[in-house]
């Protein structure tokens, strides 16, 4: 009733085209937009609401990190949702973004901030474009072999060149301050802010660019490459540039992590353990889907954090204490067994749960 | 399904709800950030273990500190950055004047917290591991890698050689190997190395190891061609036990392997069997439970059916006892904190941080504590905020560690204008004015 289009008649080819035809969505979004751009941090910003619910704990704790993570989700899930492209370099490229993004603010004067996140992606991208070329021969489960090389060469090449870490004695990095426009971005709503205003940003971006022709193309490979050569989609610029857009996506996240989130980071912390994590994430978020890679990262991020809160208050409510290892023992179990839960009730992850009751909504309440 | 999904977030949402508690106003809170899952499971739980059961003495046996009652809150990190700063953001305010002081117990979570720390007038307090030039005081105010911090270790380590053969001038001519886990922890004590071999003249080669590390055939056939007088391992988990295996199996003495504290805990040992025995590792506390503050928390502890060990022949382990030295510092910190501040009142950041700079723990105090041997004597200043420097090394005799050394003391000379130059650089690209320390009361 509430989720029904009838009576949306679209008269200009502009409107049938447009992001969100369905008027609903249309509305959703903005007021999606409007609270998590406005609402939250006026919130933040009321003693009342501030006072009971820790605002700074939320922004820097929570909510920077799912945001930067869904924006590395969005990277993986443009090649390997949309392209086809099996990856496990992910964290490679996020941590050539980060220590791109602090070497063009050391090394270049006066570097203004945004400036050297574009330009981190961009190096990110070319490192992209390098360890794609393989995947111009070799295909699937090969290439995620192929794309490993990536993830242990970026790692091996941070932790031995001293240059890129400006000589630290153990690869380590601390970004700069964070000035935006001469503006200091230095509290976590102001954090928060700008990573809202990137990642809202490049996920509109990506969800243009799937529409588009070279979305389509992507799709056409993924689907069935050697179809797709035969159209005259050309193979070699369509796979590179989804590696070269995807690890743009990548870098932008590697810098954000390193400069809005962790403050410092290693080369040690985009091991391959965060390129799974952030596979994992489009696996259960749903393949292939801007939104999923949303929900994934809502999954994987928040979830855990969210039951070891959970388990912290039921213990002290009911005033009795588990042992030591039990808890977060449990919470890993409870969290493995809730992703294989989630895989068989819906292979085609969260973002497919969304999409089935979108379309059980339009009928509702009257199902034929 | 969706009755069952309504009723999963009603639940979530009461548990929210009770999670605002309110706290008594005469508490001190300690945020337990540590890590009882993953590989690294076995060091975590055994440090926090010994952590929460000597502040369960305290609070059992003198009522908290001089009566402040120490509160404190379990958080998992996985040993996972992400995950260890948002414990951190999570636990910050907690108690009536938030977290006193926070160990991150990993390196990688302790590079994440300097600047969060420092804004928010945290102690990050970093017990043998940690940034290393952090010991400059003037440049961290907030940070503090007390004890010893790894280049400090590895002169005592050198010195400790030297000594077995006879006297510094012996080390000329001599090889020594260095095999270290390819991290930024394993690289950490190259360049002091480096140092030293060109000071005493021996010759020294560095062999990465790749996480995990338990593939080492080629790194110790690399060994036998060398033919070292002695191998330095710094290791990391399952690298240790696989190293001193190898290293069995190529016939290199264990007795002329010497290893960091983080390859010298029981279960770096125990799974490498026979291999293990004579095996030497560097220490800044000993292991066993013959000390009259390990005697106490069994007391007041265990013997009341409490405690955090399921395992209790753990404690008194090599991890269990260095929890108990975290505990021991992070008391005395607000111990004396409050004699400047008020006895009886529980203590903010600012007012713990002044605590440890100004935390000195003599033998008389260690005497008190029922330390004495267990952990070495700390004075820490603004200057130097690692306070101690020595290092016991201990020998593995197939069954439990055996303490073969007095306190070696590391060699400042070396490791002081190092840590200089090195927290100069990250003042001058953060833009930081080191502290003036003679003013500071």
């Amino acid at each position: 009733m509430l989720y029904r289009e009838a009576g949306q008649f679209k008269t200009t080819y502009a409107a049938d085209q447009q992001l969100f035809p369905i008027r609903q969505d249309r509305i959703g979004i903005a007021i999606l937009l409007a609270v998590v751009f406005v609402g939250v941090p006026l919130a933040a910003e009321t003693p009342a609401i501030a006072g009971a619910i820790d605002f700074n704990y939320w922004f820097s704790g929570v909510l920077v990190p799912f945001l930067i993570f869904s924006l590395a989700a969005l990277g993986l899930n443009i090649l390997t949702g949309y392209a086809g492209q099996l990856s496990l370099g992910t964290a490679a490229f996020m941590a050539v973004g980060a220590f791109a993004a602090y070497n063009f603010e050391l090394r270049v004067p006066g570097m203004p901030t945004l400036a050297s996140f574009i330009l981190a992606g961009v190096v990110a991208a070319l490192i992209g474009i390098v360890f794609g070329l393989p995947s111009l021969r070799i295909k699937g489960f090969y290439l995620a072999v192929a794309t490993l090389a990536a993830q242990f060469f970026v790692v091996w090449a941070l932790t031995k060149f001293g240059w890129l870490s400006n000589y630290s004695s153990s690869g380590v990095i601390t970004a700069q301050k964070l000035v935006v426009f001469g503006y200091a971005v230095d509290t976590p709503v102001k954090r928060y802010l700008l990573v809202l205003a990137i990642v809202s940003v490049m996920a509109l971006a990506a969800k243009n660019m799937v529409r588009s022709s070279i979305g389509r193309a992507w799709m056409a490979v993924r689907d069935m490459d050697v179809a797709a050569e035969v159209v005259g989609i050309p193979m070699m610029k369509t796979k590179l540039l989804a590696f070269a857009i995807s690890s743009f996506y990548c870098g932008v996240a590697g810098a954000l992590y390193a400069f809005a989130y962790l403050g410092t980071v290693e080369p040690a912390g985009f091991e391959l353990d965060l390129s799974f994590r952030i596979l994992f994430m489009i696996i259960v978020g749903g393949v292939g889907s801007i939104l999923g890679s949303f929900l994934g990262a809502a999954f994987i991020v928040l979830l855990p954090i969210f039951m070891d809160l959970s388990a912290a208050s039921i213990e002290r409510s009911f005033g009795f204490a588990l042992p030591a290892g039990l808890v977060s023992n449990l919470t890993l179990i409870l969290f493995g067994a809730l992703i294989i839960f989630f895989l068989v009730v819906e292979p085609l992850g969260l973002a497919r749960l969304w999409q089935i009751a979108k379309e059980k909504l339009r009928l509702w309440p009257f199902p034929h | 399904m969706l009755r069952k999904i309504r009723r999963a977030a009603l639940l979530g949402a009461a548990a929210f709800a009770v999670a605002g508690t309110a706290y008594s106003q005469n508490e001190q809170f300690v945020p337990m950030n540590g890590y009882w899952v993953g590989p690294y499971a076995a060091g975590g739980s055994g440090i926090f273990g010994g952590l929460i059961d000597y502040m369960q003495m305290i609070n059992a046996r003198d009522g908290g500190i001089n009566g402040v009652k120490v509160t404190w809150e379990k958080c998992e990190t996985e040993y996972n950055n992400a995950r260890g700063v948002e414990c951190y953001e999570r636990t910050k305010k907690r108690g009536p004047t938030g977290a006193s002081l926070v160990h991150p117990l990993s390196t990688g979570i302790t590079y994440s917290l300097i600047d969060k720390g420092t804004s928010d007038h945290i102690p990050i307090v970093s017990i043998g591991y940690g940034r290393t030039d952090a010991s400059d005081g003037r440049v961290f105010p907030w940070i503090f890698p007390l004890i010893t911090n790894y280049w400090s270790q590895n002169t005592a380590k050198i010195k400790f050689i030297g000594m077995k053969e006879g006297g510094m001038d012996k080390l000329k001519g001599m090889k020594i190997v260095n095999i270290y886990h390819d991290s930024a922890y394993g690289k950490e004590t190259i360049p002091v190395l480096d140092v030293q071999a060109k000071k005493y003249g021996f010759e020294v080669t560095h062999i990465p190891v790749a996480h995990p590390g338990n593939e080492q055939q080629a790194q110790w056939l690399q060994v036998r061609q060398i033919k070292p007088d002695w191998v330095i391992l710094r290791g990391w988990g399952v690298m240790n036990p696989t190293a001193l295996k190898a290293a069995a199996k190529i016939g290199f003495p264990r007795t002329k392997i010497v290893g960091v504290w983080w390859s010298g805990a029981e279960e770096d040992v125990i799974p490498a069997g026979d291999a293990a025995k004579g095996y030497i590792a560097a220490a800044f506390n000993v292991s066993g439970s013959n000390y009259p503050v390990v005697k106490e928390i069994e007391k007041f502890v265990y013997a009341k059916g409490k405690g955090e060990m399921e395992d209790k022949s753990r404690v008194g382990s090599i991890y269990y006892n260095r929890g108990v030295v975290f505990g021991i510092v992070t008391t005395e910190a607000i111990r004396t904190a409050q004699e400047r501040y008020g006895k009886g009142k529980p203590m903010t950041g600012d007012q713990i941080r002044w605590g440890l700079e100004n935390l000195n723990i003599d033998d008389k105090k260690l005497k008190q504590l029922g330390a004495t041997g267990f952990m070495q004597a700390l004075k820490v200043s603004c200057m130097d905020h690692e306070g101690g420097g020595s290092v016991k090394f201990l020998q593995w005799d197939g069954a439990k560690w055996n303490t073969i050394t007095d306190w070696i003391t590391s060699d400042q000379s070396i490791v002081r204008p190092m840590i200089e130059e090195s927290a100069a650089k990250y003042a001058k690209e953060k833009g930081i004015t080191p502290r003036d320390c003679s003013k500071e009361g």
